[in-house]
């Protein structure tokens, strides 16, 4: 089985952001950058798919500058075979733009699976891996907490307010990873010595057509500082009254 | 003059509350540029009986297609359904909930039409060449303003971001013929599993109490469970720590990879605070939290925190809201 896993650099969100001076992007300056959290899930995903398999290959893609050739290089180590990397100065946050960039070079890739995380971390609008799906005619299940591959057949659960779908479908397929699938390995030494020979392709990325414009970032506003009203079960009335009267929930 | 359309969002035969958040915001919409709306409602046989209430919310055209294959979600079909729909008609947007569904079905209709999109929006507005909406990004930690070029633009709305306003529309029924057989599709939903159905959703419940680690013991969610209770109107949450032990299932997840919640009061129980889970619940209206360690950063955007320790407040707290709702009744 051939599997591509399009993965995308973010930055770690254990930070308090700034606004850079154009209002339209994160201040990058301090920031440390890792794969995003759901396309980690779908990296182990995939491994793990692929690891009975001796025949089987799992490839990485990802749009943008050099820079991202680190998280490249990390799926590498994690156990990927092959990494590319789709060259353009900036990643749009545009779906269509974006989609139509990695559907170009998975058209022709042979890949029986195509596997997104089910939205990036940063952008979070879980739309790219529809147009990648809808420009390559292949069926797509968003979202998938399962997973299950057999012979050339799928069957995945997605979940929904207060429960699950279980879905079936064929292979060659698209599928995007929800939380839950699986918990992403850490590189191995072994593993980081191996990645720096495997191969990692340069191609200029084919953007599309943008549909889509980021027009101002803004941080929300802040919440008032935190007030602690008391110790142990005493404080209880204290903060059933504050509930009913200031805070009129209860 | 453009009309808007709007997906209402039905399960086992009935409509979701999120059916008349997209039919409101579509109709906000609408009003802003001089056009109709109709409404898109697909469902098993019998599904038809629920226009009505569609025209309530200011639906003036449902649009209502039956079949077996609609039992289930139907991703392909009724995908190609509202399509279809948009392609045969003259339309400046399309109004989704960002429901899980939702989250499938919106991207999926765009993709199809080439259309703009933007999904999880919280606020939307209309300008003369372009429809304009909020969308949080960075685990809500950034406000993202976004520009949707062309026509129709299409979004999904983030489910409770408004509030469904009766408002008259004329309700005309008119069927819909499928290009797409839900039956025959590529992707098949076999089953739809529903957990207890008393039980309120993490994304619809206006309170939720939520336990940590401090509970030390999947077990000791029962002070969890019977503090909601006692509220009667709230749904049980957990951090990531919790659900990687085990002790409650994934989907109760609150936090960077799991729900993304904002309700009226969030009770934190036995919670340190991490960002991860930060992440996921600090738009809630209010916040109380329960922790015995006092630097735990929770209680930094805790509007009300009490020290303790948890197997002693809880069970006191639940039996003061018990005591506050009987004395209310």
């Amino acid at each position: 089985m051939k599997i591509a896993v399009c993965i995308k650099r973010v930055p770690e969100m254990d930070v308090n952001f700034k606004i850079a001076p154009s209002g339209k992007s994160v201040d990058e300056t301090g920031l440390k950058w890792d794969m995003s959290d759901f396309d980690g899930y779908a990296v182990e995903a995939a491994l793990q798919l692929t690891e009975k398999d001796p025949a089987s290959e799992v490839h990485v893609i990802s749009l943008g500058s050099d820079v991202v050739q680190e998280t490249l290089r990390k799926a590498l180590s994690m156990g990927v075979a092959k990494a590319v990397q789709l060259k353009c100065d900036a990643v749009p946050f545009d779906a269509f733009a974006v989609g139509s960039a990695l559907a170009a070079e998975l058209s022709a890739g042979g890949y029986d699976l195509i596997m997104f995380g089910k939205m990036s971390i940063d952008g979070a609008n879980g739309a790219t891996q529809f147009v990648v799906a809808e420009l390559l005619g292949l069926p797509l299940v968003h979202a998938c907490s399962k997973l299950e591959i057999s012979g050339g057949q799928g069957t995945a659960r997605r979940e929904i307010e207060g429960g699950g779908e279980l879905v079936k479908f064929s292979l060659p397929a698209i599928v995007s990873i929800d939380e839950g699938i699986a918990r992403p390995r850490y590189p191995s030494l072994k593993g980081i010595m191996a990645a720096k020979k495997k191969p990692l392709e340069i191609k200029p990325a084919q953007l599309g057509e943008v549909r889509l414009t980021v027009e101002k970032m803004e941080l929300p506003p802040a919440r008032a500082a935190g007030r602690i009203i008391g110790e142990g079960a005493a404080a209880v009335p204290e903060l059933v009254k504050l509930l009913q009267t200031e805070a009129k929930v209860l | 003059m453009p009309n808007v359309l709007a997906f209402a969002e039905a399960r086992g035969g009935e409509l979701r509350k999120v059916a008349f958040e997209a039919v409101t915001a579509a109709r906000q919409v609408a009003d802003q540029v001089g056009g109709e709306v109709h409404a898109i409602l697909v469902g098993a046989p019998g599904i038809a009986a629920k226009a009505a209430a569609l025209a309530e919310y200011g639906a003036d055209v449902v649009i209502v297609s039956e079949h077996a294959g609609f039992t289930h979600y139907s991703p392909e079909a009724t995908a190609a359904l509202v399509a279809d729909r948009v392609k045969g008609g003259d339309y400046r947007a399309v109004v989704f909930s960002a429901s899980q569904q939702g989250k499938d079905l919106a991207p999926r209709t765009a993709a199809k039409l080439r259309s703009a999109i933007a999904t999880d929006v919280t606020s939307f507005a209309v300008s003369a060449d372009a429809v304009i909406v909020t969308h949080p990004g960075y685990t809500g930690k950034v406000v993202q303003t976004l520009r949707l070029i062309g026509t129709p633009a299409i979004f999904s709305l983030r489910p409770g971001a408004i509030t469904p306003a009766a408002k008259a529309g004329a309700g005309r029924t008119e069927g819909a013929t499928l290009s797409a057989d839900p039956s025959a599709a590529r992707v098949v939903i076999t089953d739809t599993v529903l957990g207890d159905t008393k039980k309120l959703d993490l994304g619809e419940a206006p309170i939720i109490i939520s336990g940590g680690r401090g509970l030390k013991a999947a077990e000791h969610f029962k002070l969890v469970e019977d503090l909601a209770a006692a509220f009667g109107n709230a749904a049980v949450g957990a951090t990531r720590a919790v659900t990687d032990e085990g002790w409650r299932p994934h989907s109760d997840q609150i936090g960077q990879t799991g729900r993304l919640v904002s309700p009226d009061l969030y009770v934190a129980v036995g919670i340190s605070g991490a960002i991860q889970h930060l992440a996921g619940m600090r738009t809630s209206k209010c916040i109380v939290a329960i922790n015995k360690d006092k630097e735990a950063p929770i209680f930094k955007v805790a509007d009300y925190g009490i020290v303790g320790d948890v197997f002693d407040v809880v069970p006191a707290l639940t039996a003061a809201v018990q005591q506050a709702k009987q004395s209310s009744n």
